[in-house]
């Protein structure tokens, strides 16, 4: 088979998986090596789909001897199968990062005969192209849940990060579509990996040649939409997986109908939840960036995020007693949670508010998006002139913000067919 | 202020510039706008020519320390920008800095700092996205690249990818600047070029330019299709000097003669 065809069969089946940044890790290039890594990460390109390319993202191999139900590759499916060979893959990758296609590789694979034999072929790979091709570029590669410890060790040390796939939000959806995966296969290997991450850092306090176990942190997916998780759970697990396993990212992947199985949505007609997506992305900044808790945002009563309205402005409604916001007096935290004001915008008061009385026109210079801010802001003591809406109206006014745009007017003609016709 | 209002003609350079602002403050002037000697025309301002000095220009830019780190990148990097007057702008925020030191940066409600700051982020914004939107071509061993950009972006390009390919000789071509980059392992410079055509691709690098782009159309999953939000990530005006939107053009014509 030709590598091209290799490659449009593998990035096929590995396009389903979310993950595609590069971030999380500065190296500088070395003379004698090829490649570098930068700490905000790279974007190469952007697909058609609107997301970002940033590596290689292929599978080693497409043939899985599991039969995962929300999976294109499972072994009941009939794909086109396919296998790079790990020189293949090296110079493919050498090929597009001399060209700056690419940021680096993504490596994973579906499991072909074990785990064990699978993490295997992985290293392999990577070994070669960090020792034999003097890679320095980002390595993105997958753990494969159920692996020898000591493989994913090496895995971890070649690969500057690592992923374990959560895949579903909860046990019970996990036993029912994917049998062969356990929970606890699953969080093993994060578990290890987030202890190893731990011991490297502290071994390279003490000695900065100490080997640098997956150095830009480790990160994880689930499939949205698949069961019938509520928001506030799916939520609840990721503030955990921040807590406690200390993630760099939780990527969630709305479900595309890849299924008959009678277990899933039926594809016929289905929509994938993409804005329900967006929302939970909104929710996860909130969490990584803006002080908030997951509880905060969703309880018993409110379990899912509202699609009107994003996260933030959801929950100031709710809180209406925390505003108005006295920009000249706030601290950073009361800044952060007003809708409108980012964490740039609100450094940006921090520091323009030490030369003098900020005002709502001063504001819009340091980028407040002040069509949402304006109702929760108040300047030395007093509100926006002019702004006159009651906390009845608020709802409707941010909503309009946030709706998409009208559909292009079109001119009316005598002569079109009735609606229903 | 009462300075007397005076047009600059220098050689656009920065050394030029920074000599123009230290003659500005040495005769009390204040400049309402600055032309570079070729393109000179008439003004409503008394012109006056200024020769680049680097003891003056050096004496200018060792003072920019006093504006801070960050405003002393943004003093430096404003030169590179495409703001409209961008030297007057810049004049006027020198100024502003040389009163009011390291405050300079933290003034953001001002409308000098607003305009300059804004017109550096938008610098380093394109710088960055670059980073990753260039595509090289390899051309008998050595790398080629194009790029159309709005602000001068090669000297923030340079670090980046010289750091990246130690070992590579590659060439990068602004054509809205005139500039190229270019780079030999342990050695670089930035040098004018008027000119500069891409050469013919080999069948290798036909090869990995067919792989790209086979990649790009596969990894597209169809139920997402959103072109609204790949032009916000990735505007049109880059897609001209990319691999991926380049289709390999004329398409076979089996069999059918060649066109006249």
């Amino acid at each position: 088979m030709e590598l091209l065809d290799k490659l449009k069969i593998l990035a096929d089946a590995a396009k389903y998986d979310a993950a595609c940044t590069s971030s999380g890790l500065d190296r500088a290039g070395r003379p004698g090596t090829t490649g570098s890594t930068t700490l905000a990460g790279c974007c190469h390109s952007f697909s058609a789909d609107g997301r970002c390319i940033s590596l290689l993202k292929v599978l080693m191999t497409n043939v899985c001897v599991y039969d995962c139900q929300y999976c294109v590759n499972r072994r009941s499916n009939d794909p086109p199968r396919a296998a790079f060979t790990p020189r293949e893959l090296c110079q493919l990758t050498m090929g597009f990062y001399r060209r700056n296609y690419i940021e680096g590789l993504f490596l994973s694979s579906a499991v072909l005969v074990d785990p064990d034999y699978t993490t295997q072929r992985m290293i392999e790979t990577l070994r070669l192209l960090r020792e034999e091709y003097r890679f320095g570029g980002y390595i993105h590669a997958k753990a494969i849940p159920g692996a020898d410890p000591l493989l994913t060790r090496r895995l971890g040390l070649l690969a500057d990060r690592l992923s374990v796939n959560i895949e579903l939000p909860s046990a019970a959806s996990l036993a029912l579509l994917a049998p062969d995966k356990g929970r606890e296969a699953i969080f093993a290997p994060m578990k290890q990996i987030r202890d190893g991450i731990a011991v490297s850092k502290q071994e390279l306090k003490l000695y900065r040649h100490a080997p640098r176990f997956v150095p830009a942190g480790q990160s994880t997916q689930m499939i949205v939409g698949a069961t019938p998780e509520s928001d506030r759970q799916i939520l609840s697990l990721t503030q955990g997986l921040y807590d406690k396993y200390r993630l760099k990212r939780v990527f969630y992947s709305a479900y595309m109908p890849v299924s008959n199985s009678p277990l899933l949505p039926a594809p016929q007609g289905f929509q994938p939840p993409l804005v329900r997506e967006h929302r939970l992305y909104q929710a996860d900044w909130l969490l990584r960036f803006y002080h908030f808790r997951a509880e905060e945002l969703l309880d018993a009563d409110n379990p899912n995020l509202d699609p009107r309205l994003d996260p933030k402005c959801t929950w100031a409604l709710r809180h209406l007693e925390f505003f108005p916001v006295e920009v000249n007096r706030a601290d950073y935290e009361a800044l952060l949670r007003v809708p409108g004001v980012g964490v740039r915008s609100a450094r940006r008061i921090l520091a323009a508010r030490r030369v003098g009385p900020l005002t709502f026109q001063g504001l819009k210079r340091l980028g407040v998006v002040l069509k949402r801010a304006q109702y929760f802001l108040t300047c030395s003591g007093k509100p926006l002139t002019g702004l006159k809406v009651r906390e009845d109206g608020l709802l409707r006014h941010l909503t309009v913000l946030d709706a998409p745009r009208e559909p292009v007017m079109e001119q009316l003609s005598l002569f079109d067919p009735p609606a229903g016709a | 202020m009462s300075w007397t209002q005076v047009s600059y003609l220098y050689d656009g350079t920065y050394a030029g510039f920074l000599t123009c602002v230290f003659e500005s403050y040495l005769h009390r002037e204040e400049p309402m706008d600055f032309t570079p000697f070729d393109q000179a025309a008439a003004s409503f301002y008394p012109q006056r020519p200024v020769e680049a000095d680097r003891k003056k220009a050096r004496r200018v830019y060792r003072a920019l320390e006093q504006f801070g780190l960050e405003g002393k990148r943004w003093a430096e990097r404003g030169f590179l920008t495409c703001l409209p007057e961008r030297e007057v702008w810049l004049w006027r925020f020198y100024q502003l800095g040389f009163r009011q030191k390291r405050d300079l940066t933290r003034n953001l409600t001002h409308p000098v700092v607003d305009t300059v700051r804004r017109a550096v982020r938008h610098l380093e914004e394109e710088a960055h996205l670059l980073t990753g939107f260039v595509r090289f071509s390899e051309l008998e061993g050595a790398l080629a690249g194009e790029i159309t950009p709005k602000n001068r972006v090669l000297p923030l390009l340079r670090p980046h990818f010289c750091g990246r390919y130690p070992q590579e000789q590659f060439l990068l071509y602004d054509r809205t600047h005139r500039e190229a980059l270019v780079h030999v392992p342990g050695k670089w410079a930035i040098l004018p070029m008027e000119e500069f055509q891409m050469g013919r691709a080999g069948k290798e690098e036909l090869h990995y330019r067919r792989m790209w782009r086979a990649f790009y159309d596969t990894i597209a999953i169809q139920g997402r299709y959103n072109p609204k939000c790949r032009m916000t990530h990735m505007p049109k005006r880059y897609w001209g000097n990319m691999t991926e939107f380049q289709r390999e053009y004329p398409p076979k014509l089996d069999g059918l003669p060649p066109l006249p």
